[in-house]
């Protein structure tokens, strides 16, 4: 459902992605990790049609990013870095914006964001302005944006970052339940997020593709099952006892 | 036709001027402002003129416009860059293309807004005599086509900068260079500097001129291109600029 095909972006001479490949299918959900400044999130823009890539490409059901930018598009979910919203909106009116923009039947909107804003636990904000909302309700209908028109793939870069520890339970299991019938491509930092939902990762550092496997795979690099010690090897390249890349 | 999310869009940014006090705070000024500048008992002003007609008040609407039309196109594309939400809007099934026109027109139909709001003028000089209504008519077209060209400016220079304040100063210089190009001591000033060909080119892209003959009841095709010209190189201009610098 989502193949990544040898994307690269350089901004002016500075490499940001090189050559990044990998792919996931339906049901699955791919972790992508790596250090600040990594290129997570660049590469999340340009699957997502945002950004251009300088070379390569990014097949999203099937429809080329770069040729058919809309198609791609329109199977995509997105929640972009720091969950930018239109702040002056209020809750209920920016997801029957976004359904409009997304093309959702006029008569079957009401409906579809009455379970959306269920699944996402926004019923008490219903009506309240996204600028008055708490950074967790933020994140939360930033989630919800992502899923009105039920898309295919989701891309989240960074969705529990700032949320506390019952919030992210919530929407963990929301991711779970989602990855049944969609392909999930999540970034973050927090590594024991890894190991509860994901099926596959990729740890990428510097533009570059450093590892991929599942989270188990990674665990077991390390004698004492520690993946944050796996990471800093693979990350920095430093060597630690009684682990093994 | 339009797009069904141009035209989404375009809505949204419509409403989007009610939802802040800039949009009230606009009405307001340039109502009571061009008021106030239209029967303000100086030299030119309505009484002064003892006639029925409304040239006073199309006099002053360019340089209302000068002022009030960079404090609506400031936030098009400023805003929506700091915040990151462009990175929502443009990742959701929409061109660039239609995005730029579907603000741009959302802009263009709040100036509309204020201009409608200025049809009482109308009435009262209806009352107090006969005004060549044609005229007027024309006057109102001169003046939303000039709004439509400045806004275009402005929508450019918004998507230039995250900085609303810089995209504002810039959209007024950028404007009065427009509207005084034809003005005898900028062409002077250019006909220093460049060969007559050039003073010719540029008195022709005298926004006021085009305004003026339009407002005087002299309408031609030339003044139609002209402006229709200018909004679709300036819109064009911003399409090229977003493209190339939407996730700086
Ligand atoms: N528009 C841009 N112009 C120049 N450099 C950029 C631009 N956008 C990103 N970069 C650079 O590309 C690199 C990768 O950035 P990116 O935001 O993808 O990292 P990230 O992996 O998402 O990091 P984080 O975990 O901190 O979110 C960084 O060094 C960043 O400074
Ligand atoms: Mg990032």
């Amino acid at each position: 459902m989502l193949e990544v095909r040898d994307i690269s972006k350089s901004f002016g001479d500075f490499q940001a992605v090189d050559s990044v490949n990998f792919s996931a299918n339906k049901g699955e959900v791919l972790g992508f990790l790596g250090p600040n400044g990594a290129g997570k999130s660049t590469t999340m823009k340009m699957i997502t049609g945002f950004l251009n890539s300088s070379s390569g490409d990014a097949i999203v059901c099937g429809a080329s990013v770069n040729e058919k930018p809309l198609e791609a598009q329109s199977n995509i979910g997105y929640v972009p870095e720091n969950a930018p919203l239109y702040e002056e909106m209020y809750v209920r009116e920016f997801l029957e914006f976004i359904s409009k923009m997304r093309s959702l039947d006029s008569n079957k909107i009401s409906s579809r964001i009455d379970d959306i804003i269920k699944m996402c636990s926004l019923k008490e904000v219903e009506f309240q302005k996204i600028e008055t909302l708490s950074k967790g309700y933020k994140r939360r209908v930033s989630l919800a944006q992502s899923l009105v028109h039920d898309p295919k793939v989701l891309i989240l870069d960074e969705p529990t970052d700032g949320l506390d520890p019952n919030q992210k339970h919530d929407v963990r299991k929301l991711i779970k339940k989602l990855s049944k019938e969609k392909c999930i491509l999540i970034s973050t930092h927090i590594l024991e997020e890894v190991e509860e939902v994901c099926d596959r990762c990729i740890i990428i550092g510097e533009g570059k593709k450093l590892f991929e496997g599942t989270p188990k795979e990674l665990k077991d690099k390390s004698e004492k099952g520690r993946i944050q010690d796996v990471f800093r090897v693979i990350t920095t390249g430093e060597s630690m006892q009684g682990v093994a890349v | 036709m339009m797009a069904q999310v141009t035209k989404e869009l375009m809505i949204k940014e419509f409403k989007s001027y009610f939802k802040t006090p800039l949009g009230y705070v606009f009405l307001v000024i340039f109502l009571f402002g061009i008021g106030y500048l239209t029967f303000e008992p100086g030299r030119g002003s309505f009484f002064y003129m003892r006639e029925a007609s409304m040239s006073a008040f199309f006099r002053y609407i360019p340089w209302m416009f000068l002022f009030l039309i960079p404090a609506v196109s400031m936030k098009l594309w400023a805003e929506e860059r700091k915040s990151g939400s462009i990175e929502l809007l443009l990742t959701m099934p929409i061109t660039v293309k239609q995005a730029v026109i579907a603000k741009f027109l959302a802009s263009w139909g709040f100036i509309g807004l204020a201009l409608l709001g200025t049809t009482p003028m109308i009435f009262t000089v209806g009352y107090l005599g006969n005004p060549d209504f044609g005229v007027i008519t024309l006057g109102y077209l001169a003046s939303f086509l000039m709004a439509g060209a400045l806004l275009a400016v402005g929508g450019f220079f918004s998507a230039l900068t995250k900085n609303q304040v810089v995209s504002f100063i810039l959209t007024v210089v950028a404007c009065f260079v427009l509207i005084m190009a034809g003005s005898p001591p900028i062409l002077e000033f250019i006909s220093t500097l460049l060969p007559k060909y050039f003073v010719d080119l540029f008195e022709s892209l005298s926004v006021l001129n085009h305004f003026d003959s339009i407002e005087r009841g002299v309408f031609s095709l030339s003044n139609f291109w002209f402006f229709s010209v200018t909004i679709f190189f300036w819109l064009f201009g911003s399409i090229v600029l977003l493209n190339e610098n939407k996730a700086n």
